[in-house]
């Protein structure tokens, strides 16, 4: 019980940095929901229970356009799908026997960063550090996006564009270490770089949404590595 | 025909997001309960995490900042220090210092 603790505030210290950029994000995002005429609690609560980026932008640009429950749940899908295979990704590192409600608590809490520092722990995850990390970012994420609806453009420019960056800085600090153990690992990410790079360049793509995006690489490249370097069995 | 928006609504649409995120979220961890011994499928799951990231990293750091060179040093400089083993917190706020700094410098 006492390692779940530690492990807890774990956790929680690895979600501080998450939830500085958090806050950024979702002060932008606040600013677009109360364009929408989303009011601050409802956009507090929704950034609480879907703490998604894309995945709620691109819900409130429904609501804004006045679609239909149909197109809004089809849309919602699309934007969150890579969530699915965040998912499936993380079914490998719990323990078979762990228990259905811990897996629907981890499962709440994916969201790009915190999957992120999850699948970044030695061995199983413990649901208590993912739920620590939750526990601090979360809130911030609402608060985030409360403050935005309420108070958009009272921060400095140059503050929101320096906060941006923290998320990235945290996603390079779970991708880049492992390269040392395996150089493979660093040749996809060079590869990743330079596709997702041509994606965004060529104005063919450019009716693709970056959540889209991110799924066809996430699923060509992962494939491609898994055929050409398969992983072989462990212990 | 033009629709126009009921006030009740809004509870419907917030429900439909929250509803359908959760879910993608919570049917594949719920519903694939063993390891998966397919060797493909293994190696498919191993890389995602770390292409997943890496795709959404670059070019998206260069798009966040006001200044994309500020990004892009902050790229390099984040490179720099997980390679170094610094933690989440510290590359982070490393990546967060080098753009205001750059921007600072360059505008």
């Amino acid at each position: 019980m006492s390692n779940n603790r530690k492990v807890f505030a774990e956790g929680m210290r690895d979600g501080v940095p998450i939830a500085l950029g958090y806050f950024a994000v979702s002060f932008s995002l606040g600013i677009m929901a109360k364009a929408t005429g989303i009011t601050p609690i409802q956009g507090f609560f929704i950034s609480l229970f879907c703490r998604a980026s894309a995945g709620e932008y691109a819900g409130y640009t429904m609501i804004a356009a006045s679609a239909t429950y149909l197109e809004t749940i089809i849309v919602c899908f699309i934007a969150n799908a890579r969530y699915l295979l965040m998912s499936c990704a993380t079914s490998q590192r719990v323990k078979e026997d762990m228990s259905l409600l811990h897996r629907i608590g981890i499962s709440f809490g994916l969201t790009d960063e915190i999957f992120a520092i999850s699948i970044s722990r030695e061995g199983f995850l413990n649901p208590y550090y993912t739920y620590g990390a939750v526990a601090v970012a979360g809130p911030c994420w609402a608060l985030g996006t409360m403050t935005g609806c309420i108070a958009g453009g009272i921060l400095p420019i140059r503050v929101v564009s320096a906060l941006s960056v923290a998320l990235y800085g945290m996603f390079l600090a779970v991708i880049i270490p492992p390269i040392k153990k395996e150089k493979i690992i660093g040749v996809i990410i060079v590869i990743c770089f330079a596709l997702s790079y041509a994606f965004n360049r060529f104005a063919i793509f450019s009716g693709i949404s970056s959540g889209t995006k991110t799924i066809i690489l996430t699923v060509v490249i992962s494939s491609f590595a898994a055929i050409i370097f398969p992983k072989e069995e462990q212990e | 025909m033009s629709r126009v928006a009921v006030s009740g609504n809004i509870y419907i649409y917030m429900a439909i997001m929250i509803g359908v995120i959760f879910l993608i979220r919570a049917l594949p961890l719920t519903l694939i309960r063993k390891q998966i011994k397919n060797k493909f499928i293994r190696s498919f799951l191993y890389y995602v995490p770390y292409v997943t990231l890496a795709v959404m990293t670059f070019p998206a750091i260069m798009e966040a900042t006001q200044n994309p060179i500020a990004g892009l040093i902050a790229l390099v400089g984040g490179i720099i220090a997980a390679w170094c083993g610094l933690g989440l917190l510290q590359v982070s706020v490393i990546c967060c210092l080098i753009v205001f700094i750059a921007e600072f410098i360059i505008h």
